[in-house]
Parts: structure tokens; C-alpha cells; sequence
């Protein structure tokens, strides 16, 4: 066809025009800020007004932040620093942060031991680290099993052979449940529950006492009451979790299941939980829950706290996973039907590995809530780091301030909590099958 | 044939039946299930009951008809209440209870604001805005509530003048001042003018709702206009000139009736108007922020839900943006947000329990609080107080749930 083009037009230019750069408007920075800042009239003036509210918020903040008194010893001192470098006196006074920052973060815990909390806390991320990431060698699961036994340990003291006989406990479970098994899976599941509970109520005390005449090692005893800082919240907060999210699974079985007095059974625990705050529950976990007890036992404030902050979220995750449950389509539980397996087959393989998938950032936002209203303790009389900082205020040193102390927590607090949910993300993409 | 349809022989009931047979199984499985929870409660109550009697204690209720001795703050509810120290504890249970009503009450209004606006910003094309309001989303959820409150208690306790700062100085000139001679922000509270209600002003008060009443029946008269004929009316302008233009003549023909009692600075401390303490206004501010920036994520995901077909298809015939907005996009995404919005308010509403934290006088602090430790009825104030939490968060389910039926699609 070309040579038709060539005889009917009278010149067709033969090679290509040298490319042109854009138009200045239409390129590079100018072209951003035209697209972005100021497309129209209106995000004109929302764009001018928003750089008026940052400029205003950095310049009340950035000079009361960058202040030079990071090695002052009180407030006294920090006036001393700024009023000798001549600046005003009303900016931030770094130094309480250095100079209790043990308190901070520790509590009241023995200064000696601080090693075992860091080590704790290694071994918590040790153990971790297959379940956040994956691909790691199975004994290394064996080590996750017996980081909590080691963590207790660790963290509260005392004869080795407490923690040893819990961990027995589960091991003896698990082999009753093996061997009983291979007559019949009912029998499995019940020998499984009754022999680790027959065993802790009447031959681990014995044996561990007998032990730890006979072989009396283990760590110094720390009481609860000497732990405070963020160490308290990382405990309550990740004892909860690990503990909320088995308990908050099994309520939306629950509450999904056909059998209609475990679903309402269900639906009534949930409700009344959901319905009242955690305070009033802390409230009741330090006022009441001894009168619930046999007359005479009196066990420790913060394992009440654990248990009451367990129940509250594994409410929440229950909903959570509810959701989950309803969004699997009902083919895939149809499909497990047909192929014959049992419920609890149905769920692990089948229904549960979707549900969970769905229910991620649901889950993972509960599990930032929990670690938020840890704060909430300072009520109840815990030494979290927001009731440290009345306990800081109150010395003659640091008498009035706050700002720094708030602050600091708070950036603590959104460092772990806006981690936890880029983890989410990160877990969501990962798990991600659908192709989009 | 009829041997196929005939039924399978009747066997005799046999006990393993009970396990093997998935008829009678979940029979089996609920029964257990039900004894056990009776069992632990029989336990728990039985452990109560024990512990009660060797303290000497009956659950007994009599102590909210006697006197409650103690002051609370003057604040919405012991105004409403006319509360004193000489009213009993019941009262005083529900002057908590106004003021658990009204922060969330307020805190609800507010948080939804902050959330529908920051949520449209944060979605806005200009990256500046929507960055900004991305701070603010992850600032205010990544940080404890309870943080929040205190600091903005700090703020409003410490860093705002107390009322001798108004006072003008030797020089003349005050360190504070009032904002248009109006509103003061004190370390003492927020005082701001009250209405003072005169002669002629229910008059005033009834053309009001007459006029209200008119811009709603202007605006059901011009939707069933736009469906029956097509022919569309304006709907903004008209409404509020209906809604406000008779008010205001009649407030000027009626002489003026209402007036307003501006705070005036006497002695050490502001004086008339309106004033409204520090916790409050702390508690109120935090909490709205807070879950306005849970609101705003709300908004914004459900503002993505509606798929980009839709917007698409406004725009094809030929409908205006900010009109596919309000008729197209927004009662597609009302569906998606209205659910996790009243989770929102149920917690918003819970969380005001955190009143705690600055003293504001709430359920918590007055029945939960003070009655509890001066008659040491521990579990008759946790349980009626957990009684009300439940009941409010029933209610306000209940609310949202009528709501969101009403915004449902219509499925035939």
C-alpha cells in the first residue's frame, strides 16, 4: 500500500521528528506539584491551608523537642542547662528519660536481674520468629513450645521444677492422647483433657517438692508486685494474646455451631462481655473475683489482670473470626461434608485455614486494642509506664512534669502498635491466593 | 418399588448410639456442655454465697435509698438531678449516669464529624491533605487512649491561662484574652454565654420547629416531584431559607426574647454564662479524636467499596460528581460503613468509662466509685453497673440495627 501512498501524496517526510522535551508545565516537579497540590481552585487553598497547620505544629514543637538538656539530673538542673545556654525555659527536659528510664521500662524489678527480662524477651522473639515468619527447621517448633516455660522462668523465679511439671503436664497429655488413640478417638480426647489435669492436681506439687529438696536449683523469686514499666504491659499484653486467640477461636466455633445451647452459650458470654468496659471488668477482677474463689485462695493481682484481659479480647477476636467464618463460601463447607470428614477435620483443613486468613487485620487490630487498654491496669494499681509517671512526678527531682513523660510512652506505644500492623499487611500479602 | 421408599427397619436403641450416632451425638455433646457450665456456676455461686456469709454480708440493694453524703462536681447531671449531698446514692447513681449519657452523646456527634471529614480528606487527590489526615489516622489509633486523655487534660490543666491572666495589668494589657469577647479558656474550665430565655421566647421556640417542619415537608415535596415528574428542584438553599428565615423575624418583631448571659471576669473567677469543666471538655476532645480516626478509616473503606463501575456509570448519564456522590456512591457505601460505625459508638460510649482518668464525674465514679467504697457493696454497684453498660449497648445496637435496616438495599 505504501507505494500507492507514495504516488498520490506529493511529499511524505521520510524520517523520524527529533522528540520534543514535554512542555514545562507538564513535566517533572511542576508537573507533580500542578496534579497533586494544586489541581483546582479549592485544593489550592486546602493545600496552602494544610502547609499553615504544619508549619504551625512544627514551630510550637520542633524547639520545645530539640532541647539540650538530655544529661540533666532533674528539673532544677534542665532550668540551670537552658537558662546558661540562653534559651527560654520552656522547652522539653530530655533528662527524665535518661534518668529513669530503668524504672521506665523495668519497674521495680531488682536491678541486678535486669538480665533475665532482656533474656526473656530474646527467648519471646526466638520462639516467635517460626510462627511470624515460617521457614525455619521443625525441632526449632520444639523450642517455641518451651520458650513460655522458659520465659516463666525467667521473669518470675523460683524452683525450676514448678515450670518443669506444668510443661510434664502437657507432655503427658499429649502421649496419653497418642497411646489412648489407637482404640478409639473418644477415649483419645478424654484421656488427653483428664490425665494433665489429674497429674497437676494431685502429683505435680508432690513431685516438685520433693524435687526441689533434693535438687534445689532455680532462679531468685520475684513477686508481680515488683514488676511495673512497659515490662508489665509486654507481659500482660503478649500473655493475653497468646492466650485470647485459641479461647476467642473456639467461642466463634461456638457461636457458628449448629447445636443450639453451645451457641447461645456462646452468644451470651460474648454479649456480656462486649457490653461492659475492661475497666469495670479490672474493677471486678481486683474487687470481686476473690469472692468468687474457694473461701481463702488469694492468687496474685496481675494473673487476675491477665485472665480478665484474656476473656475481654478473646471476646472481641471471637467476632472477629465470626466474620471470617460467615465469609468462607458455603461450598467449601459443603465440599468438606462430601469428602467425609469429621467437624473437627472439616474445620482444621478446610474451613478454619480460609476463616483465619480472612479475619487477619481483624484479629491483629484486637491484638493493638489489647496492647493499648494494658494501660488501663495503672487503675487497679499496677505500675504500668502510665502509672509510673505520677510515681516520677511525685519525687522531689522530676515534681512536675509531663509532657516529656507522655510523650515518650506514646512513641513507645506507637512503635510497637503501628509495627504490629504493618505486620498484618505484610502476613495479608503473603497469604494472599486470589489473583486481582 | 415400594421396598425402596419403605423406611429402614426401626432399630432398638442402643446406648453407644449416643456417641456414634451424629443424630443423637450433638444431643449428647449439648447436654455435657450444659452441665458443665452448671456445674461451674453452682460452684461459683456456692463459693459467693460461702464467702459472703463469713463475712456477714447479705446481697442486699436498701443502700441505694440512704443518704449519699458526698458532693459531686456541679455538671449536667446534678443539674438535671438537683443533686446534693443530702440526696441518697441512688440519685447520685443517676447523676453518673447523665454524664456517662452526655459525653458519649457528645462524643458521638463530634467523632462522627472529625471521621466523615477527615475520612473524604483523607481519600482527597491532593497528596498533601490526605497525607496530613494519615498522621492524624495513625497518630491517634497507634497511641492508648488513655495517653490521650491525659495529655489533652495536661494541656487544658497546664498549659491554658488562669482567669487572673485576663485581668489587665498595671500596663493595660492582659497575658490572656477572651476569644471575641465570647468563649475563655481557663485552667479552670471553658466558659462560654448561656441563653437567657425571656418573655415570647416558647413563641419563638414554636415558629422554630414550625419552620423545621416546613423545610421537611419542602423536601419530601421536592423528591416526590423528582420521581414522579423528573423536574428537580433545588433542595439546599430553599430548605434552610425556609428553616431560618422566620426566626429571624420574628426574633426581631418580638422584641429580641432571647438574650445572652456573657461569662464576665469578677473577683478570681469568671462568672454567668455557661461553664463547662476541664475533664469534661478533655475526656470529650480525646475521645472524639480518638474514634474519629477509627471513623475515618471507616469512611474511607467504605468509600472504596463502591466499585469505580459505579462512579463510571454516574458520570455516563451525564450526572454531576458532587450529585453521584450524594445519590450514586454514598448510600452504596452507607451499607458498608453503618456496621462497623456502630461498633465504633458502642466503644466510644464504653471508653467514656475512662472519666476516670480526670475525675469527671460519670457512672463509674459516682456508683462504681465513691457509693461503692463508702458502703462497701462491692458486688450490688459492680453488678448494677455493669447492668447499665450492658443495657446501653444493647440499646445503641439495637438503634443502629433499625437504622441500617432502613438503609438496606431494597432486594425484591
Amino acid at each position: 500500500m505504501s507505494d500507492t501512498h507514495a504516488q498520490t501524496v506529493a511529499y511524505v517526510r521520510e524520517g523520524m521528528l527529533e522528540q520534543q522535551a514535554p512542555p514545562t508545565k507538564e513535566a517533572g516537579a511542576i508537573r507533580w506539584l500542578r496534579e497533586n497540590l494544586f489541581p483546582t481552585w479549592l485544593n489550592a487553598i486546602m493545600t496552602l491551608v494544610a502547609i499553615y497547620v504544619i508549619w504551625y505544629l512544627l514551630s510550637g514543637l520542633l524547639p520545645w523537642i530539640i532541647s539540650p538538656t538530655w544529661f540533666s539530673g532533674s528539673l532544677s538542673e534542665c532550668r540551670e542547662i537552658l537558662t546558661g545556654a540562653g534559651q527560654s525555659t520552656h522547652q522539653a527536659c530530655w533528662g527524665v528519660i535518661r534518668d529513669r528510664w530503668d524504672q521506665l521500662v523495668f519497674g521495680f524489678y531488682p536491678q541486678e536481674l535486669y538480665w533475665r527480662p532482656v533474656l526473656a524477651l530474646v527467648v519471646l522473639l526466638a520462639g516467635l520468629a517460626p510462627i511470624l515468619f515460617g521457614r525455619f527447621p521443625k525441632w526449632f517448633l520444639g523450642f517455641s513450645m518451651a520458650s513460655p516455660f522458659i520465659i516463666f522462668l525467667l521473669l518470675w523465679g523460683g524452683p525450676i521444677w514448678f515450670p518443669v511439671m506444668v510443661a510434664l503436664g502437657f507432655v503427658l497429655g499429649a502421649v496419653a492422647f497418642r497411646s489412648a488413640v489407637r482404640f478409639n478417638q473418644i477415649v483419645g480426647v478424654l484421656a488427653a483433657i483428664l490425665v494433665p489435669i489429674l497429674f497437676w492436681l494431685f502429683l505435680a506439687e508432690p513431685i516438685a517438692d520433693a524435687l526441689t529438696s533434693v535438687l534445689p536449683i532455680g532462679l531468685e523469686s520475684i513477686s508481680s508486685k515488683q514488676f511495673g514499666g512497659f515490662l508489665l504491659s509486654i507481659v500482660i499484653g503478649v500473655a493475653a494474646i497468646v492466650l485470647s486467640l485459641p479461647l476467642g477461636i473456639m467461642l466463634a466455633l461456638g457461636r457458628a455451631s449448629d447445636l443450639f445451647i453451645v451457641t447461645k452459650l456462646s452468644v451470651g458470654f460474648i454479649e456480656i462481655i462486649r457490653g461492659v468496659p475492661l475497666i469495670v471488668w479490672l474493677f471486678t477482677a481486683s474487687l470481686l473475683l476473690n469472692y468468687f474463689l474457694p473461701p481463702g485462695t488469694n492468687f496474685d493481682l496481675t494473673l487476675r489482670v491477665i485472665i480478665m484481659v484474656t476473656l475481654f479480647s478473646a471476646a472481641y477476636i471471637a467476632e472477629v473470626v465470626r466474620g471470617g467464618l460467615a465469609a468462607v463460601p458455603k461450598g467449601q463447607y459443603e465440599g468438606a461434608d462430601s469428602l467425609g470428614l469429621s467437624y473437627w477435620q472439616s474445620m482444621q483443613l478446610i474451613v478454619l485455614p480460609q476463616a483465619l486468613k480472612i479475619s487477619i487485620p481483624g484479629i491483629v487490630n484486637t491484638f493493638i486494642g489489647l496492647f493499648k487498654d494494658t494501660t488501663l491496669v495503672l487503675f487497679i494499681g499496677l505500675l504500668d509506664p502510665l502509672g509510673l509517671t505520677s510515681t516520677i512526678r511525685a519525687s522531689t527531682d522530676w515534681n512536675g512534669i509531663y509532657w516529656e513523660l507522655y510523650v515518650f510512652i506514646g512513641l513507645m506505644f506507637f512503635i510497637a502498635c503501628f509495627s504490629m500492623g504493618r505486620y498484618s499487611l505484610h502476613l495479608e500479602k503473603k497469604l494472599q491466593r486470589e489473583h486481582r | 418399588m415400594s421396598s425402596m421408599t419403605d423406611s429402614p427397619p426401626r432399630e432398638s436403641f442402643r446406648l453407644s448410639q449416643l456417641i456414634y450416632d451424629t443424630r443423637y451425638r450433638s444431643m449428647t455433646i449439648q447436654v455435657l456442655t450444659l452441665l458443665l457450665v452448671c456445674v461451674g456456676i453452682y460452684w461459683l455461686v456456692d463459693n459467693l454465697l460461702a464467702n459472703l456469709a463469713s463475712l456477714g454480708l447479705q446481697p442486699n440493694f436498701g443502700f441505694l435509698d440512704s443518704r449519699a453524703g458526698y458532693d459531686i462536681a456541679s455538671s449536667f447531671g446534678t443539674w438535671i438531678m438537683n443533686y446534693s449531698s443530702a440526696s441518697d446514692h441512688l440519685t447520685a447513681a443517676f447523676v453518673g449516669i447523665l454524664n456517662t449519657l452526655l459525653v458519649a452523646f457528645l462524643g458521638v456527634i463530634l467523632a462522627t464529624i472529625l471521621g466523615v471529614l477527615a475520612g473524604v480528606m483523607r481519600l482527597s487527590k491532593n497528596w498533601l491533605v490526605s497525607r496530613l489526615m494519615a498522621v492524624y489516622v495513625e497518630g491517634f489509633r497507634n497511641v492508648p487512649l488513655l495517653l490521650w486523655i491525659l495529655l489533652i487534660y495536661a494541656v487544658f490543666s497546664e498549659g491554658t491561662p488562669r482567669p487572673n491572666d485576663f485581668r489587665p495589668g498595671p500596663d493595660g494589657t492582659a497575658a490572656a484574652s477572651m476569644i471575641w469577647d465570647t468563649f475563655a479558656i481557663t485552667n479552670r474550665g471553658f466558659y462560654m454565654p448561656a441563653p437567657v430565655w425571656g418573655a415570647n421566647s416558647g413563641l419563638l421556640a414554636g415558629v422554630f420547629v414550625a419552620s423545621l417542619v416546613a423545610a421537611i415537608f419542602y423536601r419530601r415535596y421536592a423528591k416526590k416531584l423528582l420521581f414522579d415528574t423528573g423536574r428537580l428542584l433545588p433542595m439546599v438553599w430553599p430548605m434552610f431559607v425556609i428553616a431560618l428565615v422566620p426566626v429571624v423575624l420574628f426574633y426581631f418583631l418580638l422584641g429580641r426574647p432571647v438574650s445572652l448571659d456573657y461569662p464576665v471576669l469578677a473577683g478570681f473567677n469568671f462568672q454567668g454564662g455557661i461553664q463547662v469543666d476541664n475533664p469534661l471538655m478533655a475526656l470529650w476532645l480525646a475521645l472524639s479524636l480518638y474514634t474519629g480516626a477509627f471513623i475515618t478509616e471507616i469512611v474511607r473503606a467504605g468509600i472504596l467499596s463502591v466499585s469505580k463501575g459505579q462512579a463510571e456509570a454516574a458520570a455516563a448519564l451525564g450526572i454531576r460528581p458532587n450529585r453521584a456522590m450524594s445519590l450514586v456512591i454514598l448510600p452504596q457505601a452507607m451499607r458498608v460503613i453503618i456496621p462497623p460505625l456502630t461498633s465504633q459508638y458502642l466503644n466510644l460510649t464504653k471508653n467514656s468509662s475512662l472519666a476516670i482518668a480526670v475525675g469527671y464525674a460519670d457512672v463509674r465514679a459516682t456508683l462504681g466509685g465513691i457509693t461503692l467504697n463508702q458502703t462497701g457493696r462491692a458486688l450490688e454497684c459492680m453488678l448494677l453497673l455493669g447492668l447499665f453498660y450492658l443495657a446501653l449497648s444493647l440499646i445503641i445496637s439495637f438503634l443502629m440495627n433499625v437504622f441500617n435496616n432502613s438503609m438496606k438495599l431494597q432486594e425484591r
